[in-house]
């Protein structure tokens, strides 16, 4: 094919002309975003499964270990810095849309780097968090509490994991061909897994951390 | 709507072009056709809906033969073919078998190769994640049966309770098999619901407004949101049951205090809409079966329509009628009893609407329909014993017994499976191009209605004599040598009745070709949905253009009008109306090797974490290598030929993008321009939603 011909195509026809679209979809939004909503709706039951159980065992703490309740073990203000390092991390995530669709891909890539930055140390205060209690004695068998919060917040850091690969994977993949405004809605996609991820967290972090168990 | 899936993230230059051949190096795109290759890679709805029918009666046969097993062991008082053990391991397989290796991609068969078809869509939204589901469906199902090659298959019944199924109870591997095979086949289902929810509601050509849409597309998308909310949670529920055989968690450890009502909650939020997934696509078939041989439209579609979306939303409030005997107090059994019982009403709306739809029509008793009305009548059954659950107190009495067994059969044989080979000889000439025997056909039928209520009719009975099910053998004296025998004499009636199912197959299929192959025409049955208006077998471009859609049942108004006196009358034949599958210019999504090697790495994964946690290394690389590759690959090759019927053509214009209406409709050539230029987003996103599954499971 003669593959010089694409970068007109694209510059021509898919943006400029919006009237095409309500044709290729019936609801207008594009297949793409309408399976990553329709994944983090079923994402919603994944971690609703995974709160719930720890909700049954939210005051097994003390079974096997010295501790009375989790406040003992738990490090809230370091817990809190690092929430509010990945809560900032959805508004750098809206900058680098917004700058993408200003055609600012310079800002975009910027904004992209910090999101997946900020992911990364809330990551590290996890994987921080993880040793801390470890070296305490709350093992992953040690007892049903532990059990339950070492997956739910395993399977969160996971999927912060993931989204930081997708942030990292979009820059990387952008360099050659550009990270023009229509890229805006692979950011934006991107953008809606990782606000997910941060609501879910804002959720986790009050289950766990903040409601007293007495 | 030529391209669907939207091609291209990364790379979007002349380079990410040129290198789309070989996206890593290694793989080359499978250009060649008509070698058995092509299945392997094909992204075309219709073959992976052939494979999803291929595999689950393969896994049908060996489900069956289980069920034969058990039949022979409990045939007479203290049968002594299978050990205790053994028996627990065959009628857990044969449950787990049957539900999610069977029932389950069955439907999706019915679903894949239909749905885009009914649609008037050229294929599903995205064709890779599409064969990615199959491979990944069949390569689960094949794990957990390899099972009873490393030790013997799970033992603790298809709903595994807890804490029967720790490593206490169970020390071999086979519950590890269960929770790992059931977790791949979980990320299959997932991912085809995602893919097949967005082709319903997006990919619908002009004119196909929802509530147009046939009641089989209509039900099938109701199962694929229950599939897409459920499968999470048997997920977790799975995700735990492994962490607690492997690594040592307790979450259902009740020794560190962990409360064993967790699993039967988590299995059974899963296991109660899990029935209406297995039921649903069943009612779809019928509808649209019963409607063509009735010669009426279906009665009050948008009751159908929205009885079903109310079964889908209800069945969500009812699983505790699986646990009213755990204790889980009076206020919950009284609120599940009255939901229960309220779900029958939307059940009992479709019941009628069938027989109101048959009432006065002009029948045609074709074995499509005797296995349709079967279901009616069957499905009644199992759903009236149903209703005898929600009512608790005799509930506490049922349960457990072979009244439960024969309870879900009844909907399950009666209701899913018969429907599906009603769907099989409905469907079968536009699948295949010929028609299946009927007179075979109808040996077929009686056989297995026969057997199959020789077999399970009996079943009420001894479970109300207080019959346990899951013991593998009973003493002489209880009263229940007579049913048992009874029942094991209708399992080989059901084994034969099948066996004519696969013997019609053959036979039809050489009496097609030598009377030289004649084609069915479009339209064999006079039906009116719009997958009967493209040339039979579908070709694989499955429309020649985009149809405009004025009416629900399209196909069929199309073919009637009405004259000066308001008598239906025939204005145009099938021929002249449907389309030949003649246009050659169609681009298609290109086949490619990713989604089969991905589906692959999962049960590597799996054997390793069971047996050597250094075999997930392999596994890991290859996932990660098959979705890096599939990243990077075009999901539609801008230099493949277009449709297999090219012969004549000469290709070499193909590849440049058409800048008119040239080559492809004017929609599509904008489509295209879109697709490739641009589209910046498909694939990532197509592909990350595969990754954050994949790294889950």
């Amino acid at each position: 094919m003669a593959s010089t011909t694409v970068p007109e195509a694209a510059a021509t026809v898919t943006h400029d002309d919006h009237g095409h679209e309500e044709h290729a979809t019936s609801y207008g939004m594009s297949n793409n975003k309408m399976a990553m909503w329709l994944f983090l709706s079923s994402d919603c039951l994944l971690f609703g499964a995974l709160i719930s159980t720890f909700l049954l065992y939210r005051t097994n703490i003390s079974d096997g270990t010295p501790f009375a309740e989790p406040a003992d073990v738990f490090d809230i203000p370091f817990t809190s810095l690092s929430s509010f390092v990945l809560l900032m991390s959805s508004l750098t995530m809206v900058l680098a849309l917004s700058a993408v669709k200003r055609d600012d891909a310079r800002n975009g890539r910027i904004w992209l780097l910090t999101t997946a930055f900020l992911g990364m140390i809330f990551i590290g205060g996890q994987v921080y968090e993880f040793t801390i209690f470890s070296a305490e004695g709350l093992q992953y068998s040690t007892n049903t509490w532990t059990s339950a919060f070492f997956t739910l917040t395993g399977f969160h850091g996971v999927h912060v994991s993931v989204g930081i690969l997708m942030l990292l994977g979009t820059v990387a993949g952008t360099r050659e061909s550009g990270l023009g405004k229509e890229k805006s809605e692979t950011v934006e996609l991107v953008g809606l897994y990782w606000h997910f991820v941060d609501i879910v967290w804002v959720i986790i972090f009050t289950v766990i951390y903040l409601i007293p168990i007495g | 709507m030529a391209i669907v899936e939207r091609p291209l993230a990364i790379g979007a230059g002349d380079d990410a072009i040129e290198t789309n051949d070989r996206p890593l190096g290694s793989v080359t795109r499978p250009k060649e056709t008509g070698s058995w290759k092509d299945w392997l890679t094909t992204v075309d709805h219709k073959k992976i809906g052939i494979m999803y029918g291929v595999a689950a009666m393969f896994f049908f046969v060996i489900g069956g033969a289980e069920a034969l097993l058990i039949r022979i062991q409990l045939a007479t008082p203290n049968g002594t073919l299978l050990s205790p053990d053994v028996y627990n391991q065959v009628f857990t397989m044969h449950g787990v078998t049957m539900i999610f290796l069977v029932a389950m991609p069955m439907g999706a068969a019915f679903t894949n190769y239909l749905l885009p078809l009914q649609l008037g869509a050229r294929d599903v939204a995205f064709p890779r994640l599409n064969a990615l589901s199959f491979w990944v469906f069949l390569f689960g199902g094949l794990f957990l049966n390899s099972a009873w090659l490393f030790g013997g298959g799970a033992d603790g019944g298809w709903f595994n309770y807890a804490p029967n199924s720790s490593v206490t109870f169970s020390p071999s591997h086979g519950i590890d098999f269960y929770a790992l095979g059931l977790q791949i086949t979980g990320v299959a289902s997932l991912v085809g619901a995602i893919n097949l929810i967005t082709t319903a509601l997006n990919m619908r050509p002009k004119g196909m407004t929802l509530m147009r849409m046939p009641i089989f597309t209509w039900m099938n998308l109701v199962v694929q949101f229950l599939l897409l909310f459920a499968v999470p949670v048997i997920s977790i529920a799975l995700f735990q049951l492994t962490f607690d055989r492997l690594f040592d968690a307790n979450f259902f450890n009740t020794e560190a205090g962990a409360d064993p009502l967790l699993w039967q909650h988590l299995f059974w939020i899963f296991g109660h809409p899990e029935v209406y997934i297995l039921i649903l696509p069943s009612f779809g078939i019928v509808s649209e079966v019963i409607p063509v041989f009735s010669r009426k439209p279906i009665f009050g579609y948008s009751f159908m329509v929205a009885s079903g979306v109310a079964i889908g939303f209800m069945g969500w409030g009812v699983w505790a009628h699986h646990m009213f005997v755990s204790g889980i107090g009076p206020i919950s059994v009284a609120a599940f009893s009255l939901s229960t019982m309220f779900i029958a009403v939307p059940t009992g709306v479709k019941i009628l609407n069938w027989l109101a739809t048959i009432w006065g029509g002009k029948l045609r008793f074709n074995t499509a329909m005797l296995f349709a009305v079967g279901v009616v009548s069957m499905f009644t059954i199992g759903g009236l014993s149903g209703v005898t659950h929600s009512v608790a107190p005799a509930d506490t009495q049922q349960t457990d017994t072979y009244y439960i067994v024969a309870h879900f059969h009844y909907v399950i044989f009666g209701g899913t499976l018969l429907g599906f080979f009603s769907g099989f000889y409905f469907w079968w000439p536009k699948m295949f191009g010929y028609k299946l025997n009927e007179k075979l056909g109808k040996t077929n039928f009686w056989l297995q209605i026969v057997g199959f209520n020789v077999t399970f009719g009996p079943m009420h009975i001894l479970g109300l004599q207080g019959m346990s099910r899951r013991i593998d053998t009973y003493d002489a004296g209880f009263g229940f040598e007579r049913w048992n025998f009874v029942a094991t004499v209708g399992a080989f009636i059901i084994a034969l009745g099948i066996a004519f199912f696969f013997v019609n197959v053959a036979v039809s299929r050489n009496q097609w070709i030598k009377a030289g192959r004649p084609n069915p025409g479009p339209d064999p049955w006079d039906a009116r949905s719009l997958e009967w208006m493209t040339a039979s077998p579908t070709p694989v471009h499955n429309f020649d253009e985009e149809i405009v859609v004025e009416s629900q049942d399209e196909f069929w108004h199309r073919k009637y009008g009405y004259d000066e006196n308001h008598n239906v009358v025939r204005i145009a034949t099938a021929a002249e109306v449907a389309q030949d599958g003649s246009n050659t210019n169609v681009h298609l999504p290109s086949p490619s090797y990713f989604p089969i090697l991905l589906a692959l790495s999962m049960p590597i994964i799996s054997y390793g974490l069971i047996y050597s946690l250094w075999l997930c290394i392999p596994g890991g690389m290859l996932m990660v290598y098959s979705m890096v590759g599939w990243i990077f690959e075009h999901p539609d090759d801008p230099n493949a030929a277009h449709d297999h019927h090219d012969d004549g053509h000469d290709g070499d214009d193909h590849g440049a993008l058409p800048d008119s209406g040239t080559e492809l409709e004017a929609g599509d050539g904008d489509e295209e321009l879109v697709a490739v230029g641009a589209g910046a987003v498909g694939e990532t996103v197509a592909s990350d939603v595969v990754e954050t599954e994949a790294t889950d499971g």
